[in-house]
């Protein structure tokens, strides 16, 4: 189990191969379909961005409210299938990972390559585990979206494996 | 005659999604245990163990399994010598799926289609009701995610297209929803009726218990053959190659009509989560 801290040097980008399990700690953002659809139609206008994409790692996820006296409500990752119009825009401007589950089109899987980018498979489902990696939560943009805005998570030991290496390497079918 | 008030409707319905929307039941859990052991693909396993501990997670500190709690389905038996008053069941109902989902701080998905508006409280609720004999409500609360909604199909195949046709639709869809599903998942399959009744028996068909055999031996048959062949693909928990896609294959048969052979897929994740209380 490889242990990465985000973001990541490049280096380390390269050195992961799909099927392999690893563990992410640092920073992530969610971002799902509504809030995708408005950075994409921000960064079309050239107007700035509510939160950095360089390097960032985006996380497909909207995640449940959360209850009084937790950290953050249960938040398991969504179909990546539907981010697929938006993923290489994200790539290009910085983006280094995106977290989410199930398969990437093949222009997704080519902007990846071609920008050194890597995905990472969660598993679907298991929204109180990883809830349970989340160690602060701050709201960014987008906050009428509810679960949609996105949130800047601080993650521990957030599991998760490699589905697409920078090679281009698939194992997620 | 028996009376029921709606409110009693509405707080059956509070209830019953305030409990289901926390974790799959037993026979979930015992399905994945099994799948767990028998499960060949490191990854696979991996991913097994953690929707196990994840579901304890959940049910010991009360939060929901997964994040996505669905849009409420609710099956609605009712005895035809139940008489129901102070109020339209519908809306008790609602009322109900709106209590549970503030109050559960579950996640409201529900909006409307084409302008993408939030209704904010996660109804309305998809309410199926069906007249039975007797004098009892029984209600069956499902709240059924999307990642898996959206990997079901329906397809009017033709009479001559038979039961390979029927299985070579099935497996075409398991294909081509591969990990989308969250893996693993458990199908519902309705054969015959019309176009909306297929659909309808189908969902039906999830709210059985986890791997029960089915009545009808034909049927039974080719639920096995059919998990079989699906785990068989090698597509494996999410998508990421193994053993275990389906833990079970259901299927209701409904007669059609003679031109006809309509054949519907639901598809529920591995968070397959439903309540039943009567009243």
């Amino acid at each position: 189990m490889r242990k990465i801290t985000l973001p990541m040097t490049k280096e380390q980008l390269f050195e992961l191969q799909a099927g392999e399990a690893v563990q992410l700690s640092g920073t992530i953002y969610t971002a799902r379909d509504a809030a995708h659809k408005r950075l994409v139609a921000i960064i079309d206008k050239k107007e700035n961005l509510p939160f950095d994409l360089q390097d960032a790692a985006v996380y497909y996820a909207g995640p449940c409210p959360t209850k009084p006296g937790r950290v953050f409500g249960s938040c398991g990752p969504t179909t990546s299938g539907r981010m697929n119009a938006y993923a290489p825009k994200l790539f290009d401007m910085g983006v280094q990972c995106t977290i989410g589950k199930g398969p990437l089109s093949r222009e997704v899987i080519d902007s990846l390559v071609e920008n050194g980018a890597v995905y990472f498979c969660a598993t679907g489902g298991a929204g109180a585990l990883i809830a349970g990696c989340v160690k602060s939560a701050e709201t960014v943009a987008f906050p009428d979206l509810g679960a949609e805005a996105v949130t800047r998570l601080e993650v521990e030991n957030f599991p998760a494996i490699v589905g697409v290496d920078a090679k281009g390497n698939s194992i997620v079918r | 005659m028996k009376i029921i008030d709606a409110k009693d409707i509405t707080a059956a319905v509070r209830g019953a999604f305030l409990s289901a929307c926390i974790a799959p039941g037993e026979d979930v859990a015992v399905a994945l245990c099994k799948a767990e052991n028998e499960e060949s693909s490191p990854s696979g396993r991996e991913i097994l163990c953690q929707l196990i501990d994840n579901n304890k997670i959940a049910k010991d500190e009360g939060i929901p399994s997964c994040q996505d709690t669905g849009m409420a389905v609710v099956y609605l038996e009712v005895g035809q010598d139940v008489h129901i008053i102070n109020g339209l069941v519908a809306e008790a109902v609602n009322e109900g799926v709106r209590r549970a989902y503030a109050e559960g701080y579950f996640r409201k998905s529900v909006l409307t289609p084409i302008n993408r508006e939030n209704t904010g409280d996660n109804t309305p609720a998809v309410i199926h009701t069906d007249i039975v004999p007797g004098s009892g409500l029984k209600i069956i609360a499902m709240p059924k995610g999307f990642g898996s909604e959206n990997m079901s199909a329906i397809r009017m195949l033709k009479p001559s297209d038979g039961r390979e046709g029927i299985e070579e639709f099935i497996l075409e869809t398991v294909r081509n929803a591969g990990g989308s599903p969250c893996p693993p998942v458990v199908l519902g399959v309705g054969i015959g009726g019309t176009f909306d009744y297929a659909a309808t028996i189908s969902k039906k068909q999830l709210l059985r218990e986890v791997g029960s055999v089915n009545p009808d031996p034909q049927l039974a048959q080719m639920e096995k053959e059919l998990k079989d062949k699906i785990n068989a693909l090698g597509i494996g928990p999410m998508g990421l190659g193994g053993d275990t896609y389906c833990l079970a294959v259901h299927i209701a048969q409904f007669p059609t009509h003679i031109a006809g052979l309509p054949v519907a897929v639901n598809f529920s994740c591995h968070a397959l989560r439903h309540t039943e209380v009567t009243l």
